[in-house]
């Protein structure tokens, strides 16, 4: 027997989608922006073991010579990521969304045994939840990320009238380097979801699309009894 | 749809069986429909997207984008108090800046002959007064100094100890931003000129400020960095130094200063960035 559960609410859905372009080409007009003083890399000393970024990979995508263009685009988008994002987070919290987002008491001993089973040490299915923990401590996370992309994007912005906030992020330097670190935490973090949500499968992806997913169940449920709460699923990404 | 409905069959295990197949087919429309919307909202952005990017070019960026840069600086303007001061540092962690611009900075230029031009604002139609400054007589008005960060466009900063007589102290001594001649007090007159123009010698750099950020209590017609007199590449005789605007603003060797109605041309504005820079 099967049954369709509503999984994702319509206004998360889009607020997914519409943030899904928009935080691409802030991470690529800020690569613009960026090439002007690319003085960040990993290593100790006089060792470097990552160049952020290295020539050959300015030239594949032709990066070089874009800081008028990379701040215009960064400075109108700036609008549609921040208010994308508030609009975000106060749905989830008027919606009661947030229960199932926020990481609760469970959450990390949760993510942990996520981590097991899909790195295949647990044998047994997870616990049917609409988020596991893993998913409500990277959801979550992700969020305050947003948030400090705002407040690090705001403190090199407007280091002079918003002098206390770079201050407060350890100067205009220290901001310039946060900014840079979050944006390449999204891109750490795009590409496990990426994973996750292939894991997944399509059921789980069209879900984010059309709301929805389609559950099996071993017999239709005797006439009178209520349904089980719906939003339920083992198999989502993280 | 090209499947038809199944008819109900009998049995007990009928019934389930046509149950799934309509939950299937109630599943498919609306996976159909939800791709068909995100596809279209999706062309729909691009679609908005590329016709921003294709409005007419205002100053090497899109129409479209140039207005929202504008947009962001009359916000900032507003909302904040144009009086307030760039952060200032202790002197000990001043630094040499970078040598990061020669345009405007031609050999053929005699630092012993030069003087400061002033066009002092003129209603229309009426020349301008003019007044020339030698940097005697620049260095005799009150000096101020004061420690702050430089930072340039590009990302990187430095603290650099200027000294050098505020723009506003020199138009108290010589007042040729308002078209009557009289000195500008806590308020703006009618007749103060809106923009000031700095250009260098050669005419080849040039930048535009609001009278209010000239007027504001850093700005500097500036003569010394870090304790020495200027040096050519870092814009001797003279230089602007404004701290609440990029390094772009920061025009070296300061030829002529005009006091203009209309928003004046800004050789990196031209190039595509915003016309205000500010910070």
């Amino acid at each position: 027997m099967k049954r369709l559960v509503e999984k994702h609410p319509l206004a998360i859905r889009w607020f997914h989608w519409i943030n899904f372009p928009v935080l691409a080409l802030m991470i690529w007009s800020g690569l613009w922006i960026y090439w002007a003083n690319d003085v960040y890399r990993l290593g100790w000393g006089r060792t470097t073991l990552l160049k952020f970024f290295p020539q050959s990979f300015y030239a594949a995508f032709d990066v070089d010579h874009k800081l008028a263009q990379g701040m215009s685009w960064h400075f109108v988008l700036m609008w549609v990521f921040a208010l994308n994002g508030l609009l975000y987070v106060l749905y989830t919290a008027v919606s009661g969304e947030w229960r199932y987002l926020l990481p609760g008491r469970h959450s990390l001993a949760g993510a942990w045994q996520t981590v097991l089973h899909d790195l295949g040490i647990r044998k047994e299915p997870l616990p049917p939840q609409k988020f596991n923990g893993a998913q409500q401590l990277a959801y979550t996370a992700v969020v305050l990320m947003g948030a400090g992309s705002l407040l690090t994007g705001l403190a090199i912005y407007k280091p002079t009238q918003l002098a206390w906030l770079t201050t407060l992020l350890g100067g205009y330097e220290w901001a310039r380097a946060e900014h840079f670190t979050l944006t390449i935490s999204y891109v750490l973090f795009f590409l496990v979801h990426i994973a996750q949500v292939v894991r997944a499968g399509w059921n789980n992806f069209r879900a984010m699309v059309a709301g929805f997913e389609l559950q099996d169940e071993a017999a239709p449920l005797p006439p009178g009894e209520q349904l089980p709460p719906p939003a339920v699923s083992a198999s989502s990404p993280s | 749809m090209t499947e038809e409905p199944q008819e109900p069959r009998s049995g007990p295990a009928a019934a389930p069986a046509s149950a799934d197949a309509a939950t299937e087919r109630t599943a498919a429309t609306r996976t159909r429909r939800s791709f068909i919307t995100l596809g279209l909202a999706g062309l729909a952005g691009l679609a908005g997207w590329r016709y921003l990017l294709h409005t007419p070019d205002a100053d090497g960026l899109p129409g479209g984008l140039r207005r929202v840069l504008d947009f962001n600086a009359r916000l900032s303007n507003e909302y904040y108090r144009s009086a307030r001061l760039a952060p200032e540092f202790a002197k000990a962690r001043a630094r040499p800046p970078r040598v990061n611009g020669h345009v405007g900075l031609s050999e053929d230029f005699d630092p012993a002959t030069w003087q400061l031009q002033v066009l002092g604002y003129a209603p229309a139609g009426t020349a301008p007064r003019r007044q020339q400054f030698t940097l005697a007589q620049l260095q005799a008005l009150p000096r101020t100094e004061f420690t702050t960060e430089l930072k340039c466009i590009e990302g990187w900063s430095t603290v650099v100890t200027w000294a050098g007589v505020r723009l506003a102290d020199l138009l108290a001594r010589y007042p040729l931003a308002t078209a009557s001649g009289r000195p500008i007090a806590d308020q703006l007159p009618p007749d103060a000129a809106p923009y000031v123009s700095l250009v260098t010698p050669d005419e080849q750099y040039y930048v535009g400020l609001e009278l209010e950020s000239a007027l504001h209590p850093q700005t500097l017609l500036c003569y010394e960095m870090n304790g020495q007199p200027l040096t050519l590449a870092h814009g001797a005789p003279l230089r602007l130094v404004t701290p609440l605007k990029y390094g772009i603003k920061y025009l070296k060797r300061l030829g002529t200063l005009s006091f203009v109605a209309q928003r004046p041309a800004d050789y990196w504005a031209e190039r595509g960035y915003d016309w205000h820079a500010g910070h």
